[in-house]
C-alpha cells in the first residue's frame, strides 16, 4: 500500500517573527525552520500503517523554496521512503488552491491509497489544503482525525474525527484523504541509523511543467503584514489573597464589564 | 442588485441554529448594507424547524435556502459540496461566510476548490475597502495578522466565534423561504457511529463566553476540580494548557493553544498557565485577559488586563466564593 504525506516546512513557534521589506511576507532572516507539527503526526501515522501492513510504501510531499528540503530530509530520517521535492517560482506566491492543484497532481500521479494531511500548518493556519486536495480528486475526506485502522484488504479506512462534543467514527473506501488532529498517536524522534539512511534516499524535485501547471495569479493573496495592536497595560492587582480575589471581581463587573 | 451575502447555518443537528450565526449573520448584513446587499442563509440539513427559520430571520437573514434531505445527516463534504455549489452557480452570491467549526472549515474549503474561490479561514474582522471585501486574520501563532483580498468573487471566509459584533435581532422578521430542488449526490462516507463525550455539564470550549483554564501550576488532574467549581458558577468551560494536556491530566480536546483549540471569549482566566507563545496563540483574541500565578515573571502577564500574583489554590477558591456572591445577588 503506498501511503503520500503531504508536509509544510513553517518557522518553529518559538521564533520570533518579523514582517520582511515587502510588507507582505516575513523577514526569513535568523529563523528556525521546522516540520508543522501536525504534519509529524501524519508522518507517523502513515509509517504506523506501513509497520502494522508488513509492506508498502511511504514517500513525503513538500511544495516551497529549496529550505524545504530540510524538512523532507526530516521525514526520511523518521522513516519515510522516498520524497517529492515541488519547487518553482510559479508557485512562490501559491494561495491554498494553487498549494492543493500542485499537490493534487503529484497524487494523481503516485495514485497512493491515502494521502495523509496535517489539519493545518503552524504559519498561516490555513487549514484547507487537505480537503481542496480531496475535492480536486473527487475523493473522499475525513479532517481532524484522531484514530484509524485501514482493513486489511486495503479497500477502506475506518477513521474517528472530531467534531464538537465527540468523535465520529466512518468507513471510507480508498482512496482517500484524510488529515491528522493532535491526539492520534506520538511522533517518533530519528534515530542516528535513520538521519544516516536518509542522507541515501532519494528526493525528487518536480517542476510546475513536469506535471501539466503553468503559473496562475492567486485568488486569494496577503495585502499586508501587520504587528498586533498594543493591549492596554495590564494591572497586577495587590494585596492580601482574599482582598485581591475581592477587588479582582469587582474589576471584572465594574470596570470590565465582562461578567 | 448585487450578489447576496450567503451565510452557510451551523445548527445544533435538532433543527437550531447555533448562537454563533447572530455574528455571522450581524457581519454579513452590516458588510451588504454597505453594498446595496442582502445577507441570505443557506441551511444544508436533515432537519430543520420553523423556529429555526425564524430565528435566522430576525438575527438578519432576508431569505434562507433551505436545503433539508435526510442524507444531509451526517454532514459529509462530498455530499454537501456539490449540492451547495450548484445553488452558487445558479445565484452567484457576493461572498459566501461561516463560522469556524471543525465541519465548516473543511466544507468550505472543498467548496471553495469546487468554485474555484478563495476562502480566509479564521477570519478575526472584515472591512470594505473601495467595494471590495479585506479580511484579517492571525497568522504566525497570533504574532502578526494577516490582510487578505480577492482577485474574484464569491469572497469565501470563516469567521472565528465571539469575535465578531451579534446582530440585534429583529423581532417578527420573517424571511423568505427558498426551498431549491436537489439532486442528492452519491455518498462515499458511511457512519458507524458516534462516540458522544460524557458531557461535563458545562458550555463547549469554542463557543463559551467565559473560560476558566489550569497549567503546570495545578500540580495534578484531580485538582482540576478547583477550576470546575469555579467554571460552574460562571457558567463558563474549562480549558488547559498543552502543559497540562501532555501531562496527561486533561483529554486533548481540552487543550488551547496552536495545537489545540483556539478561543476568543468575553472573559479568559488563566490559572498556573506561564503564557508560552503556543498557548497564546490560542487565547490571544480573548476581550479580557485574567492570569493568576507565582511567577510574577510569566510571559501571560504581559497580556493580562488583570493579575494577581499568588498561590492559585488560595485565590481560586475565594475567586469562586466572590463569584457566587456577586451572582447570587
Amino acid at each position: 500500500m503506498k501511503i503520500l504525506v503531504m508536509i509544510k516546512q513553517v518557522p518553529d513557534t518559538a521564533t520570533q517573527v518579523k514582517i520582511g521589506g515587502d510588507g507582505r511576507g516575513i523577514d526569513t532572516a535568523g529563523i528556525t525552520w521546522i516540520v508543522s507539527p501536525y504534519d509529524e503526526f501524519a508522518v507517523e501515522e502513515a509509517l504506523r500503517i506501513k509497520e502494522k501492513r508488513g509492506q508498502g510504501e511511504v514517500v513525503a510531499v513538500s511544495l516551497g523554496p529549496e529550505r524545504a528540503k530540510e524538512a523532507l530530509r526530516s521525514c526520511l530520517a523518521m522513516g519515510a521512503d522516498r520524497a517529492v521535492h515541488l519547487k518553482d517560482p510559479a508557485w512562490d506566491a501559491a494561495d491554498t488552491l494553487t498549494t492543493a492543484r500542485a499537490l493534487a497532481a503529484v497524487i494523481k500521479q503516485e495514485a497512493p491509497a491515502l494521502a495523509l494531511f496535517g489539519r493545518q500548518a503552524i504559519d498561516d493556519d490555513m487549514g484547507a489544503v487537505a480537503a481542496q486536495v480531496a475535492e480536486l480528486l473527487g475523493w473522499p475526506v475525513a479532517s481532524w482525525i484522531m484514530e484509524d485502522a485501514v482493513d486489511a484488504d486495503g479497500k477502506t479506512i475506518r477513521v474517528g474525527r472530531q467534531v464538537e462534543g465527540g468523535l465520529e467514527i466512518f468507513d471510507m473506501p480508498l482512496p482517500a484523504v484524510v488529515s491528522a488532529q493532535k491526539g492520534l498517536n506520538e511522533p517518533r524522534y530519528p534515530t542516528l541509523k535513520g538521519i544516516m539512511g536518509a542522507k541515501k534516499k532519494e528526493i525528487k524535485e518536480v517542476k510546475a511543467a513536469d506535471i501539466g501547471l503553468a503559473a496562475e495569479p492567486p485568488v486569494l493573496s496577503v495585502v499586508k503584514l501587520e504587528s498586533l495592536p498594543p493591549r492596554p497595560p495590564g494591572r497586577i492587582i495587590q494585596g492580601e489573597p482574599a482582598a485581591a480575589a475581592k477587588e479582582l471581581v469587582r474589576a471584572l463587573r465594574e470596570d470590565a464589564k465582562a461578567i | 442588485m448585487a450578489g447576496a451575502y450567503w451565510c452557510m447555518v451551523e445548527d445544533d443537528r435538532q433543527g437550531a441554529p447555533k448562537k454563533v450565526m447572530a455574528e455571522v449573520l450581524g457581519e454579513a448584513s452590516r458588510l451588504a448594507g454597505q453594498a446595496g446587499a442582502e445577507a441570505e442563509a443557506v441551511w444544508v440539513t436533515d432537519k430543520a424547524t420553523p423556529e429555526g427559520i425564524k430565528q435566522l430571520g430576525e438575527w438578519g437573514a432576508k431569505r434562507v435556502w433551505l436545503l433539508e434531505n435526510a442524507a444531509f445527516a451526517p454532514y459529509r463534504a462530498e455530499v454537501w459540496t456539490p449540492v451547495v455549489a450548484d445553488l452558487a452557480g445558479k445565484e452567484s452570491p457576493q461572498a459566501i461566510f461561516a463560522p469556524v467549526t471543525t465541519r465548516q472549515r473543511e466544507f468550505m474549503a472543498r467548496l471553495a476548490a469546487r468554485l474555484g474561490a478563495g476562502l480566509s479561514a479564521d477570519s478575526t474582522s472584515m472591512t470594505m475597502e473601495g467595494g471590495k471585501l479585506v479580511a484579517t486574520r492571525p497568522v504566525y501563532a497570533g504574532k502578526l495578522l494577516s490582510k487578505m483580498a480577492w482577485a474574484k468573487t464569491p469572497w469565501m471566509a470563516t469567521l472565528r466565534p465571539n469575535v465578531f459584533r451579534p446582530a440585534d435581532p429583529q423581532a417578527g422578521a420573517s424571511p423568505d423561504v427558498q426551498k431549491p430542488a436537489v439532486t442528492v449526490p452519491a455518498e462515499a462516507m458511511k457512519l458507524v457511529e458516534r462516540r458522544q463525550e460524557a458531557s461535563t455539564g458545562l458550555p463547549e470550549l469554542t463557543e463559551a463566553e467565559i473560560v476558566v483554564s489550569g497549567g503546570r501550576g495545578l500540580k495534578g488532574p484531580e485538582n482540576f476540580a478547583i477550576l470546575e467549581e469555579l467554571a460552574k458558577v460562571l457558567g463558563a468551560a474549562v480549558g488547559a494548557s498543552r502543559a497540562a494536556v501532555d501531562a496527561g491530566w486533561r483529554p486533548h480536546r481540552f487543550q488551547i493553544g496552536q495545537t489545540g483549540r483556539t478561543i476568543s471569549p468575553k472573559l479568559y482566566l488563566g490559572f498556573g498557565i506561564s503564557g508560552a507563545i503556543q498557548h497564546l496563540a490560542g487565547m490571544r483574541t480573548s476581550k479580557v485577559i485574567c492570569a493568576i500565578n507565582k511567577d510574577p515573571e510569566a510571559p501571560i502577564f504581559k497580556i493580562a488586563d488583570y493579575g494577581i500574583v499568588g498561590d492559585l489554590f488560595e485565590v481560586a477558591p475565594l475567586l469562586t466564593q466572590e463569584f457566587k456572591r456577586l451572582l447570587e445577588k
